[in-house]
């Protein structure tokens, strides 16, 4: 399956990611430098901001929306933690916004 | 019957070959002075070993570590994370209300520390932090000839931490030897545990005080964990235990953790160059340090039943060390895992542990790590290493004692 990263700047990347893997590891294990992932996927870092439109995504748990009152960049209705998204394979071709911060 | 239940039926046979033993000693100078050969001697027996010298098994190899951090119910804190099991001896302290115990009662203990030092707190101490940072960047620049131990490593981290606690000025000088000798007390009884132990009162005493609320400034750490018993988070019996974590989690860890970020960047120029070049990586370059030194080098976790890891059996009860640093650079998951390299993504090492007791101070180590390497990166032209490093022995921290230095 594919998920296409947007930059601010408006450029995007499509990388080919796996069933169950998080949106978090589907960044960094591809290089896409506007995730960090600090904290390794353990919800505790809010270094993998992104910004998603799309109701194919997985609700808000209560500590994803605690940390997302720490990111660097700000929040919008549409942030998430892509550390806490699992991919499924009806995600496939899932557009993510990156945030210009992730510190 | 057939065949498929024939090789369903040996597995559990399989499970019975035990684990390949080896006799080192985790725990003695000679290891801590070059551990990396003995990481990778150990990674290559297998997936899990036995270790005769203290009736132990351990996991080298980044899966397994990362497998047993995150299997809390099977792999459990509250006998101990080091050597000695509580449920046979007697602690010799009373037991962390985070790191020795399990959920759900650590979940309680940790939400209140997880809150007091999230991102949005991070936010308020950047400013404060960066300008400690950057004067302490300038009078060492105006010295020249320094330690970077001793002046920097440790100085930077005593100088913001401790008041970002709020514990008063006088009587500071305890808080490294107290948190030296709680990570060498998850060792065994060896010279450096027992040398510790018996050096201990002043340092215990000191930092007990410390812990209560009238000792705490208002605004700090540690007053908002006592503000969390009015809330009935916890008791106000628990609050100063919550503070003595932070005390003895906070800030020989850093110290290390700065420490080892130094003497990498004075040790490859490359990575030096890189870092002047584009001064923003000053907190990979952080990360990246903790992984490839790896501070906090050792944890144990206790079998709360009969286990099976690569094909052995752990019995229940067994003690099981984890070596984080050798799961840091276990080639298996890394690419070049011997190299500093401050571009990769370090993201799921494991320095700060993973899991449910994955290290609750973590935002405030990078924090101070960027802030500090920012501030050498933008200010120091050169750094050179002018003497021979001195290593400091822990039995469960890795670090240096001295580093000379010369910075322009
Ligand atoms: C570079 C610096 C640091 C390193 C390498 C480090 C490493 C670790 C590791 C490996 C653990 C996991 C323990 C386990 O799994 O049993 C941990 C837990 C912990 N750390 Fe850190 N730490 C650092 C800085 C800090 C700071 C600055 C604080 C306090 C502000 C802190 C407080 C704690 C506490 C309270 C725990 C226990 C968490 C729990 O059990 O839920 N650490 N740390
Ligand atoms: S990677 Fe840290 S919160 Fe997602």
């Amino acid at each position: 399956m594919d998920i296409v990263f947007l930059s601010p700047d408006g450029s995007e990347r499509r990388v080919v990611a796996r069933e169950g893997m998080s949106i978090m590891a589907a960044a960094t294990s591809n290089g896409i430098g506007g995730i960090v992932g600090e904290c390794g996927g353990n919800a505790m870092c809010a270094t993998c901001h992104i910004y998603v439109d799309d109701d194919r995504l997985p609700p808000l748990s209560p500590e994803e929306d605690e940390l997302l009152e720490g990111t660097a960049d700000e929040r919008t209705e549409k942030s998430r933690l892509g550390c806490q998204i699992a991919l499924t394979a009806e995600m496939d071709g899932l557009r993510v916004l990156l945030p210009e911060h992730q510190i | 019957m057939n065949g498929i239940q024939d090789t369903t039926a040996t597995a559990p046979m399989a499970a019975q070959t035990p684990p390949p033993v080896s006799d080192f000693d985790p725990f003695s100078m000679d290891f801590f002075r070059n551990p990396f050969p003995v990481h990778e001697y150990l990674r290559n027996l297998g997936p899990l070993i036995y270790l005769s010298a203290y009736d132990v098994y351990a996991v080298a190899r980044y899966q397994e570590v990362h497998r047993v951090l995150h299997d809390w119910e099977t792999f459990c804190s509250s006998r101990g994370v080091g050597l000695s099991d509580f449920a046979k001896e007697k602690p010799w302290r009373a037991p962390s209300l985070v790191l020795e115990k399990d959920p759900p009662e650590h979940d309680r203990a940790r939400q209140v520390l997880s809150k007091i030092l999230s991102p949005v707190t991070m936010k308020k101490l950047r400013e404060s932090f960066q300008a400690a940072a950057e004067r302490k960047v300038d009078e060492l620049l105006a010295r020249r000839s320094i330690d970077g131990i001793t002046d920097l490593a440790e100085a930077f981290p005593m100088s913001v931490f401790p008041d970002a606690i709020g514990v008063p000025s006088e009587g500071r000088e305890h808080l490294l030897p107290y948190a030296g000798l709680a990570f060498n007390a998850f060792g065994p009884s060896n010279e450096l545990r027992n040398e510790a132990i018996a050096k201990a009162s002043p340092h215990i005493a000191y930092v007990t005080e410390q812990c209560q609320k009238h000792n705490l400034s208002p605004t700090g750490f540690g007053a908002q964990i006592h503000a969390a018993v009015d809330t009935g988070q916890i008791t106000a019996e628990e609050a100063p235990l919550l503070v003595r974590s932070l005390l003895t989690a906070g800030i020989d860890t850093t110290v290390n953790g700065i420490g080892a970020a130094i003497y990498a960047l004075a040790r490859f120029d490359d990575q030096w160059d890189a870092l002047k070049a584009e001064p923003q990586l000053a907190r990979a370059a952080f990360e990246e340090a903790i992984r490839f030194e790896s501070p906090v080098q050792t944890f144990f976790r206790t079998t709360t039943r009969d286990v099976e890891i690569g094909g052995h059996v752990v019995p229940e009860g067994s003690k099981v060390l984890m070596f984080l640093g050798a799961a840091n650079r276990d080639p298996r998951h890394w690419s070049e895992p011997d190299t500093y390299d401050i571009r990769r993504s370090a993201s799921g090492h494991v320095g700060f542990g993973s899991g449910v007791h994955m290290c609750v101070g973590q935002l405030v180590a990078r924090l101070e790590g960027e802030l500090i390497l920012g501030a050498l990166a933008r200010k120091v032209s050169r750094i050179r290493i002018t003497g021979e490093p001195v290593r400091a022995f822990n039995n469960t921290l890795r670090g240096l004692k001295s580093l000379p230095l010369e910075i322009e």
